[in-house]
């Protein structure tokens, strides 16, 4: 499904990235880890497409089409999506017209016409049981003055809303207590089918306790310098990133 | 002859067939006076510095027009709004259209400055009110002299105008180049209330210099709400000079439109003389090619416990620009004043310009004084987050626009004249978008 290949980049001649390789087929789950400033959020965001890096070499094709060069709208029309660390607060627009918005905008990419109102209505409730929004929260400006968890659960709202094919988490766990990430885990487990697949990108074990990895990558110095199964996520989560580096000497 | 010759060689035909009895006949001939000392603004003035009149004052002006000139309603039935009724004040090249009003004297007087001058039951309001809150300032001046037309509106105390009411100047194109100066009245009394749309339109690509002069007088609890919709021909140039003074208690909110003209320049002044007032100060300016909009307001606080907000927003693409020259005075005696102004600019474009000046001037010592300014571009990582989420960059660059105007638009309080300015904003942005924010 999502196939990288000795992807460099970086912004302004600062390498970040210094050649990635990442393989992820439908129904898996993956899971990135590494210390900060390790380049995981720059991964993220250069897989969705985001105009502030540049690559410099490799590339990166998703579903057999080279998407290196394609704008990040059109990258969400084929199925990707990414859950910010950060998501951004758009004063404004509600929560319901901004995924109206989005849903439409891709639907017409796709060819298709708008969905239908009663059928969106429908399925925006339907999400946001799922994730355990109130419904009030779906008329409040996008973002704007929500909580660190109230953003995240959103973000995932959006995922349930859009049902990518690609989904990457990127640090989705922080700022959520366990009750908040218990829920939103089980958002992304119920989502979850043989079709689709998940990158979670995170600094802790914790989260994939909840959603659980069928492989581990540790992410150092902008390269994937180890992978394994979930057993590495708990070795991380005790012995910390140094026995990597002394292992890579 | 320069502008201001042909002017002051008009004001001395014009005045002939004035009665010299006329309430204000001594505030036309001294207007006229320090109109001749103080000429037309240049550059030079402080509070002219980004705005040049120069190349709008070459032009040959019509200053009297033909008293016919005739406009079938759906000619322009758009510019009017359509599902709430309206009293509506019309002028056609400067002259009163009654074809196209509907005034009223059913308890209140929503009808014409002409008549209010001439006619004797007017007079004792005309000689509280008529040029008792405007500046002496030289434009000014020059209405004043050639005052002879307008919009007055009189809310007798404890009343409520049960419909908005829309005053409109439609310059046909019939001349040339056509002057206008129109020049309007509005007295609302204690615990009245009122809701008025103002509004300039040029049905051509002939040349109109509106010097337009707009007095409001709150009184005690009064509440007016007034709404100013800019959205000229590129021919049209507009100066406004609006002074609002109010009284104990009163609430006063202007909305200024900013979407077209030539060059605009807007002065619009508060003087709080009561307790516990409100002034709202609010503008949308989006901007494109070589349009000049200039925004100077001034909020005097001369009193204690008052409150006045600002907040102007701007968009600037192409060659545009804008002024924002705001100015808050707070007198020693106005203690306990909340003030607050925001002017946030957004250029699209490298050559788009945005001059920004705020400015407080404080003598109390227990106030709460604050003023923000931005100029940015949008936001490059909200940019990506749409874009992320399957919204292509022409959409997402228009809803980014739209969020960063939108909290002006969340106060106007009435709901056609908010949908449409939403579409007239969708309209100069160039897309639209499948909901109303």
């Amino acid at each position: 499904m999502l196939h990288i290949k000795n992807l460099h980049a970086g912004v302004s001649n600062k390498d970040i990235l210094n050649g990635i390789d990442l393989d992820v087929n439908p129904g898996e789950v993956h899971a990135i880890m590494g210390p900060n400033g390790s380049g995981k959020s720059t991964l993220a965001s250069v897989i969705a497409g985001k105009e502030e890096f540049e690559v410099t070499e490799g590339d990166i094709s998703f579903e057999g089409e080279d998407i290196t060069e394609l704008d990040p709208e059109e990258r969400a029309h084929k199925g990707l999506f990414l859950s910010f660390q950060y998501p951004v607060e758009i004063p404004g627009v509600t929560v319901t017209n901004f995924i109206k918005t989005a849903i439409n905008e891709t639907r017409k990419a796709q060819g298709l016409k708008d969905m239908p109102a009663g059928e969106m209505l429908k399925k925006i409730r339907e999400k946001a049981d799922l994730l355990e929004i109130d419904r009030k929260f779906l008329s409040r400006s996008l973002n704007e003055g929500f909580s660190g968890g109230e953003k995240k659960r959103n973000e995932i709202f959006q995922m349930a809303m859009m049902e990518p094919k690609l989904a990457i988490l990127d640090e989705t766990d922080s700022g959520l207590d366990i009750d908040a990430l218990k829920v939103v885990a089980n958002g992304v487990n119920k989502l979850k089918s043989k079709d689709n697949a998940v990158v979670v990108i995170t600094h802790y074990q914790r989260l994939l306790e909840y959603i659980v990895p069928d492989y581990v990558h540790v992410l150092m110095g902008g390269k994937i310098v180890k992978s394994g199964g979930k057993e590495l996520a708990y070795q991380l989560e005790e012995k910390g990133y140094d026995w990597i580096k002394e292992e890579l000497v | 002859m320069s502008l201001k010759d042909k002017l002051l060689s008009s004001y001395l035909a014009f005045e002939d067939h004035l009665e010299a009895d006329s309430p204000i006949h001594d505030l036309r001939t001294d207007a006229i006076k320090q109109f001749q000392e103080a000429g037309f603004p240049t550059k030079k003035e402080e509070a002219w510095k980004y705005t040049s009149l120069s190349k709008v004052l070459k032009q040959d002006y019509s200053i009297f027009p033909s008293p016919e000139n005739n406009l079938e309603f759906k000619q322009v039935k758009k510019y009017f709004l359509h599902d709430v009724d309206t009293y509506k004040i019309v002028f056609v090249d400067g002259v009163y259209s009654a074809f196209l009003s509907e005034t009223t004297h059913d308890k209140v007087d929503v009808c014409l400055l002409s008549s209010a001058l001439s006619k004797p039951k007017y007079k004792p309001v005309i000689e509280a009110y008529f040029n008792k809150a405007a500046k002496k300032d030289s434009l000014t001046s020059l209405n004043t002299a050639f005052a002879k037309e307008g919009a007055y509106i009189y809310i007798p105390k404890h009343r409520e105008v049960e419909k908005p009411i829309e005053i409109i100047n439609f310059a046909t194109g019939s001349e040339a180049a056509l002057m206008v100066q129109p020049r309007n009245l509005v007295v609302v009394g204690e615990n009245a209330h009122v809701q008025i749309i103002e509004r300039h339109q040029s049905l051509s690509s002939n040349a109109v210099l509106t010097n337009s002069v707009t007095e409001i007088f709150a009184e005690k609890r009064a509440i007016v709400d007034y709404y100013k919709i800019q959205n000229d021909v590129s021919t049209a140039s507009l100066i406004d000079s609006t002074y609002i003074a109010q009284e104990t208690q009163s609430h006063c909110k202007v909305h200024t439109f900013s979407l077209g003209g030539n060059i605009t320049r807007n002065n619009l002044q508060f003087i709080q003389n009561g307790e516990r007032c409100e002034s709202t100060l609010k503008g949308i300016t989006i901007l494109e090619n070589k349009q000049h909009v200039d925004h100077n307001t001034l909020v005097h606080h001369t009193q204690p416990n008052c409150e006045s907000h600002q907040d102007y927003k701007g968009i600037y693409a192409d060659t545009s620009t804008g002024v924002f020259n705001g100015k808050v005075y707070v007198d020693k005696i106005a203690q306990k004043i909340d003030a607050f102004q925001q002017n946030n600019n957004i250029l699209i474009d490298d050559k788009a310009t945005i001059n920004a000046k705020p400015q407080l001037e404080i003598f109390a010592d227990d106030v709460k004084c604050s003023h923000g300014c931005t100029i940015g571009q949008l936001d490059e990582e909200a940019l990506f987050y749409l874009r992320s989420r399957g919204i292509a960059k022409k959409e997402a660059r228009a809803l980014l626009m739209y969020a960063f105007a939108n909290n002006v638009l969340e106060s106007v309080s009435i709901p056609e004249l908010k949908t449409r300015i939403n579409k007239q904003i969708a309209a100069k942005i160039g897309v639209s978008l499948g909901f109303q924010l």
